[in-house]
């Protein structure tokens, strides 16, 4: 029994540093904001995420609180939106990975009044419907759009969309914005690849040599990316076509650097976590908010930029 | 086992307290107390205690509860299933392709799936008594056989890993409720009219007390306890599962059928299992390719928490029932209290730790073993 109480309070004495993580101490520590994210722990995507909320904490003086399941179940999410909901916080910042099961735990919170903002996942109609305050993310049509025209601006006339993702609507959303951001329409451009590297490299060898008007490509992530940066190496066509890829990851930086891709697509999820802290601490202190949803992204990164992308690579970026 | 003191005038004397001490569960009461302690001081304020805080730990624990009463039990007759968690995942996924694509009424898609599901879990038990291979290895490749069909079978017919829909296909299914439903509400209502636990401020549930009802998960968890319990305790074939566990051979030599209780017991933690993922379904109405991840070894953690031995043939159901307990308490308290969510996991470790350790101290001191 000894041994028990031995090991309680040694947790208990380890916890003693964490608990309520930052009241902090300059006395505006009334608020408290809890961020629950559908990411599992190996995730390092959204460590991001979490500097984010704690440097928007810092900064505005409220205390803030990171939470996920650990295994990433979404099922186990929704108990913990229950139990942020349960624990009575000024507000609550949480992703729509899955509307079904999230709907309810999301809105019983809000009927209990506090507040709900949306980020990352999820539609603004979606965050509408739950009755959260906002969305704070990056729609994913509107990014396309917004880099479509980018492209026209640059001299893209005609385009292939290499899409790995097929399957999932949202991601195929930003070739379709691409197309009528240059104003031309999608027809066949966008391209089923798979997700094996060297059959879409082979995919994109072969459809740029039937095509060889095609001035720009378009890669929706790392995944279709880094095979087509080798692809255009290998025909010669690297950094003479025009090309342009959402979000960022080491390859795309080197070709980024390497002039083959002109502009990478960050989504920015620094603000996505940023953003909804400020917001609500705003919110609740002032009672204003912003007329309407935020969009994060696209933003964009070029050889200018790069600089501070892999100074902050993994912590802000 | 203390009946033999019965004649000895000497050690009759102490057997009252030998018999407090030779619980199994005993290191799950004192466990249960000592977090509940720990959490009223770090967190009492943090409505972990209200009716919402309450109900919040209360359905964590009862799934674990859930699926530890069929690994106790399994685990008790000495073998392991390693599948429980492919298992969760698997048993939704059926019931959403037999109830949402196949558009099967919801009762028998359920039925269905707990027809195919038990058997898998026979199938398991087969190989393991036939081959005589340890269950470790047998229930390891059923963890990724069944994971992969979760995947792959909604994959193939829907192009997609997660089916939703199914609450709507469940509206009125006599079964669907058994499952997904509350029960108990007027009293929640009168509960929340008095004033004595929250209720909605606004909202088209405004005036709706926060917690409106227990949802059959508890109620599901309470029965197989009740049942896992009696069944251990009460009958021959407790018996025969403490014996199977014990010493399989001595078992077998004296008569115990123990193929036959070891193939029902993987045949019972795969009931668990389903019933976990059929009320968890049915409460969030979609099924996903990714549920239930890990949930063999959180169901394995909760019974050795409750006293068990990884060995066999030693362990209590009601122990396990404290240890899921001890372990949904922990696991949400840690929320409420604040703590980095990260330190989760070493938490979970030290516990786990603290708990064996206590437990092994227990039972050397009733055994007198070194």
């Amino acid at each position: 029994m000894k041994t028990f109480f031995k090991g309680l309070a040694v947790a208990a004495v380890a916890a003693m540093p964490f608990t309520t993580t930052s009241a902090s101490a300059d006395g505006h520590g009334d608020l408290s904001y809890v961020l629950v994210s559908h990411a599992p722990d190996s995730d390092t995507w959204w460590n991001t995420i979490k500097n984010g909320i704690a440097l928007a904490g810092e900064q505005v003086g409220v205390s803030v609180e990171y939470r996920n399941p650990p295994t990433g179940d979404i099922a186990d999410m929704a108990r913990i939106i229950d139990q942020a909901a349960a624990s009575g916080p000024d507000g609550i910042i949480t992703t729509l990975a899955d509307f079904d099961v999230l709907k309810g735990p999301i809105m019983n919170a809000v009927d209990q009044g506090i507040d709900v903002i949306i980020m990352n996942t999820g539609t603004p109609e979606q965050a509408r419907e739950v009755g959260a305050l906002m969305y704070v993310g990056q729609p994913e049509y509107d990014a396309g759009f917004a880099a479509g025209q980018r492209a026209k601006g640059e001299g893209v006339t005609k385009f292939l969309c290499v899409n790995h993702a097929i399957q999932q609507p949202t991601v195929g959303e930003r070739c379709r914005g691409y197309a009528d951001g240059l104003g031309i329409d999608l027809g066949d451009a966008m391209m089923d690849s798979g997700t094996d590297p060297s059959e879409i490299k082979n995919k994109v060898l072969a459809y740029l040599s039937a095509n060889t008007d095609v001035d720009g490509i378009l890669t929706l992530g790392p995944v279709s990316a880094d095979p087509t940066i080798a692809a255009l190496q290998e025909n010669g066509m690297a950094g003479d076509i025009h090309f342009g890829t959402f979000d960022l990851g080491e390859e795309i930086v080197k070709g980024i650097k390497g002039d083959i891709i002109k502009w990478g697509i960050d989504q920015q999820p620094f603000l996505q976590a940023y953003m909804p802290v400020v917001i609500l601490a705003n919110w609740d202190r002032y009672g204003v908010l912003p007329g309407n949803n935020i969009n994060s992204g696209p933003g964009f990164v070029t050889k200018d930029g790069l600089a501070k992308v892999e100074e902050f690579a993994g912590e802000y970026r | 086992m203390a009946d033999t003191s019965q004649t000895d005038e000497r050690v009759k004397e102490i057997s009252a307290f030998r018999k407090a001490m030779i619980r199994p569960e005993l290191g799950g009461i004192v466990g249960t107390v000592a977090v509940f302690t720990l959490f009223a001081l770090f967190a009492f304020d943090s409505g972990m205690f209200q009716a919402q805080g309450v109900m919040n730990w209360s359905i964590v624990s009862a799934q674990f509860m859930i699926i530890a009463v069929g690994a106790c039990l399994l685990m008790i007759a000495g073998e392991f299933d390693l599948s429980v968690g492919s298992m969760i995942g698997f048993a939704g996924m059926m019931i959403a392709v037999f109830g949402v694509v196949l558009a099967w009424p919801m009762w028998i898609a359920i039925i269905m799936t707990f027809v195919i599901c038990c058997t898998l879990g026979a199938l398991n038990g087969w190989i393991v008594v036939r081959t005589g291979l340890p269950s470790f290895i047998v229930t390891l490749a059923f963890l990724f056989i069944l994971r992969g069909f979760t995947i792959y079978i909604p994959q193939t017919i829907e192009r997609k890993t997660i089916i939703g829909g199914i609450r709507d296909a469940a509206e009125g299914d006599w079964l669907g409720a058994i499952f997904g439903g509350k029960i108990g509400q007027p009293v929640f209502q009168w509960l929340g009219d008095a004033g004595i636990i929250g209720v909605f401020e606004r909202g088209s549930r405004a005036g709706q007390p926060v917690v409106d009802g227990i949802p059959m998960l508890i109620v599901w968890a309470i029965l197989l306890i009740i049942f896992g319990h009696v069944v251990l305790t009460k009958t021959r074939f407790g018996n025969w599962i403490f014996a199977a566990g014990g010493d399989a051979e001595a078992a077998r030599n004296s008569g115990v059928p123990v193929n036959k209780v070891k193939i029902l017991m993987f045949v019972f933690t795969a009931f668990c299992a389903t019933v976990f993922a059929t009320c968890q379904v049915m409460e969030f109405g979609s099924a996903g390719a990714d549920r239930g991840l890990l949930k063999e070894f959180e169901a394995i953690i909760a019974v050795v928490i409750g006293g068990a031995l990884l060995t066999g043939g030693y362990g209590s159901v009601l122990g396990a029932a404290l240890g899921a307990l001890i372990f949904g308490v922990v696991q949400q308290g840690l929320f409420f209290a604040g703590v980095e969510s990260s330190l989760f996991r070493v938490f979970l470790g030290v516990i786990l730790l603290a708990a064996v350790i206590l437990n092994t101290y227990i039972r050397r001191i009733i055994t007198g073993e070194r």
